[in-house]
């Protein structure tokens, strides 16, 4: 815990993704990891280019790089831009609406097929708050009545594991609103990235781009950019 | 999911080609509702960039039953140009993408190298253009006295200033022509040559003799020049895994200020009243069902094949796409490089233009050089022969696709009768400054105002958090 750090971590730049149908909470989970916030009924995404957040693990930081579909799922018209150099992807589904998790596992196949070969990819399955589970403890994932008092859960924890495990995916139920594993998902992914996948930070801001065979890469922003965003404590 | 199209938008963008996208974006960023609709199942139109087997397909010249791309490593790593440009590093294109931040979603990289042709045949000369006046006194495009000469004018142009007319070695620059600046300062016919052609980047001899046409060319030339200081290398910038990511970026931007898209769309219909066009009838296929919508716009904009009735051909590109296992011979090795041929040094009016990339900028496996030979048609055979010039500079060639001539279309009216704004094909032109010059005169014509790209960031909240 206390490596009373005068020497710098090692920190890496991870490009993560985000997929699923629309309005399962894929940028509610975001702003809830990077600003502690949810808005209630918040409108479709716009605006929102690019979300950054640093994850400090004990021997070095993560900084993810969100990147948010825009929109550009709703008629299958994601670009391939989207997937290039992803190393992580957040595939989300609402397990109060069993066809998101249909549409999660597209998503996958998806992503087996166009993403970088070793994606860690984490099903996460949102709103847990409208479920019995006393979010803290779990869940037994048996939830009994569906249609249950205040009990809105459609898609099992046992249902959506078993997936999970069958295609090597990092899995957790959440609440986006309450906050209720959001942080796990993201730790839990930053562990999962090969040490070996990692580079230094890339793109716009990168001071120190790795030397090798980077050597022509260009910074169309030139030094406004360095001021702009270096240096900025977490 | 029909209900998820609005009843109208303020503009409906037709094809995602570079210009369309561009267009899409800014027009999104300054609040515009936008509908982007593309008929193929990816970005990009006439400008994508496409995999071995794809472009394999796309020419036919493979024997049936048999898949020779297969011979050439992992399909995902071919990203093929279908239009080869560059973009200049102080150009109009990398001012729109620094201004939209676009650059958050591409990597750049330096082309290695500029280069041109002296001569022809045999006794071809490849050499570097000279970028400032230092290299001028190493070029050995030039012999002694003409390299002094060349080092003047170089000079001369840094300091030039249209507003003092101390600096205009006593030229009217309202009325001289190019050729009057280049005579002023002596210099012989091979380096007009390079310096119009290699330099200020233009396809053919007429800027020569316009009138009051000075200025202009001296722009380019300093185009040239304050790109190629920016980063060292050469003029020109290119970014990793090929062109194709250009339009996607934008369309990306477009789609963050609320752009909707929507790939595998055909339009059935355009719907007209009274002679103006309202909105568009279409399909959206490879879902199931098919899905048919109808929808509204007060614009619409899109690329000429769109539109085949509201455009007229201006003129043909010849263009072949070859995959090579070695640099471009004479080019110090480099791992890309523009060569310029200048059209008087093989006997055209258009300059042949080769345009070579690597495994260095994520365009292909390790090991392989993709050059692209172009030029404008100026006969209606033996297209082979047009091209030749430029393919003999490539050495041995692995495979090579080349079509019929592509026409390049141009749109008959500019819109302003009936709502329908229509962009120019993209030339043969060696850089996307010409694609920029459409970007603005669209925007124009559409919002009867010029396009300002500075401070267009200032109206983009990023919503970023350290």
């Amino acid at each position: 815990m206390a490596d009373s750090g005068n020497a710098p971590k090692p920190s890496s730049s991870v490009k993560l993704v985000l997929l699923g149908e629309a309005a399962v909470g894929k940028s509610s989970l975001v702003l809830r990891f990077v600003n502690n916030d949810f808005q209630e009924n918040k409108e479709p995404t716009i605006g929102a280019a690019f979300l950054t957040q640093k994850c400090n693990l004990p021997t070095r930081t993560i900084k993810f790089e969100i990147w948010d579909t825009a929109g550009q799922e709703r008629f299958a018209s994601l670009a391939p831009m989207y997937y290039r150099n992803a190393q992580a992807a957040l595939v989300v589904y609402d397990l109060t609406k069993p066809t998101s998790l249909v549409k999660a596992k597209h998503w996958v196949a998806e992503l087996q097929r166009q993403a970088s070969p070793g994606i860690v990819i984490a099903l996460v399955g949102n709103k847990l708050d409208l479920t019995n589970d006393e979010a803290g403890s779990g869940g037994d994932g048996e939830s009994p009545g569906v249609d249950g008092e205040g009990d809105a859960r459609k898609v099992t924890t046992d249902e959506a594991k078993t997936y999970a495990d069958e295609e090597g995916l990092l899995f957790f139920e959440t609440s986006a609103k309450t906050g209720y594993n959001v942080t796990e998902v993201f730790t839990a992914i930053a562990n999962a990235i090969p040490e070996t996948s990692l580079k230094t930070a890339r793109g716009p801001g990168a001071a120190h781009a790795a030397a090798r065979s980077e050597e022509q890469r260009v910074n169309l922003n030139g030094a406004r950019d360095q001021n702009a965003k270096d240096g900025c404590a977490c | 999911m029909a209900d998820e199209i609005a009843k109208e938008y303020d503009v409906i963008v037709l094809g995602t080609g570079l210009t369309e996208c561009i267009l899409s974006g800014v027009l999104s960023v300054k609040g515009k509702k936008v509908l982007h609709i593309d008929r193929n199942d990816h970005y990009g139109g006439e400008a994508a960039s496409v995999n071995l087997e794809t472009l394999y397909k796309k020419y036919g010249n493979y024997a049936q039953g048999t898949e020779p791309w297969k011979e050439y490593g992992r399909l995902n790593d071919w990203n093929i140009d279908l239009v080869p440009k560059f973009l200049m590093s102080s150009g109009e294109l990398t001012k729109i993408l620094v201004s939209t931040d676009v650059t958050r979603y591409l990597e750049f990289k330096q082309v290695a190298g500029s280069f041109v042709q002296q001569g022809s045949g045999s006794k071809a000369t490849v050499a570097k253009v000279p970028s400032d006046a230092a290299e001028a006194l190493r070029s050995p495009l030039m012999g002694l006295f003409e390299k002094r000469r060349m080092k003047n004018f170089i000079e001369w142009i840094g300091q030039f200033d249209i507003k003092d007319s101390a600096t205009h070695k006593g030229l009217d620059m309202s009325s001289c022509t190019m050729k009057d600046v280049y005579d002023k300062f002596g210099l012989e016919a091979p380096t007009k040559d390079f310096i119009g052609h290699a330099m200020a980047l233009y396809q053919t001899d007429a800027y020569l003799d316009v009138p009051g046409g000075a200025p202009e060319a001296i722009e380019h030339i300093r185009l040239y020049g304050n790109s190629v200081a920016r980063y060292g290398k050469s003029p020109y910038i290119y970014p990793l895994y090929g062109l194709g990511e250009l339009p996607q970026g934008f369309a990306r931007l477009s789609a963050i200020y609320g752009g909707t898209y929507m790939l595998n769309t055909n339009v059935d219909e355009l719907v007209y009243e009274n002679g103006k066009a309202v909105g568009i009838k279409a399909t959206m296929t490879g879902v199931e069902p098919e899905m048919k919508f109808e929808t509204r716009a007060k614009m619409i904009l899109g690329d000429p094949s769109y539109f085949p009735d509201k455009v007229k051909v201006v003129g043909h590109v010849l263009r072949a796409i070859c995959i090579l296992k070695h640099p471009i011979p004479n080019t110090s090795d480099s791992d890309s490089c523009q060569l310029i041929i200048p059209q008087s040094q093989v006997g055209r009016k258009n300059d042949i233009y080769v345009a070579s990339v690597s495994s260095a900028h994520n365009v292909c496996p390790k090991n392989y050089w993709i050059a692209i030979v172009s030029t404008i048609a100026e006969t209606s055979a033996n297209h082979h022969l047009e091209l030749a010039p430029g393919i003999e500079r490539l050495g041995k060639i692995e495979e090579q696709f080349m079509g019929p001539p592509i026409p390049i279309y141009e749109p008959i009216e500019d819109g302003t009768k009936d709502n329908i704004f229509i962009s120019k094909s993209y030339d043969a032109s060696s850089h996307f400054e010409s694609t920029t010059d459409d970007v603005r005169d669209i925007y124009r014509r559409l919002a009867g105002e010029e396009l300002v790209v500075e401070g267009l960031r200032e109206g983009i909240q990023v919503t970023s958090e350290e």
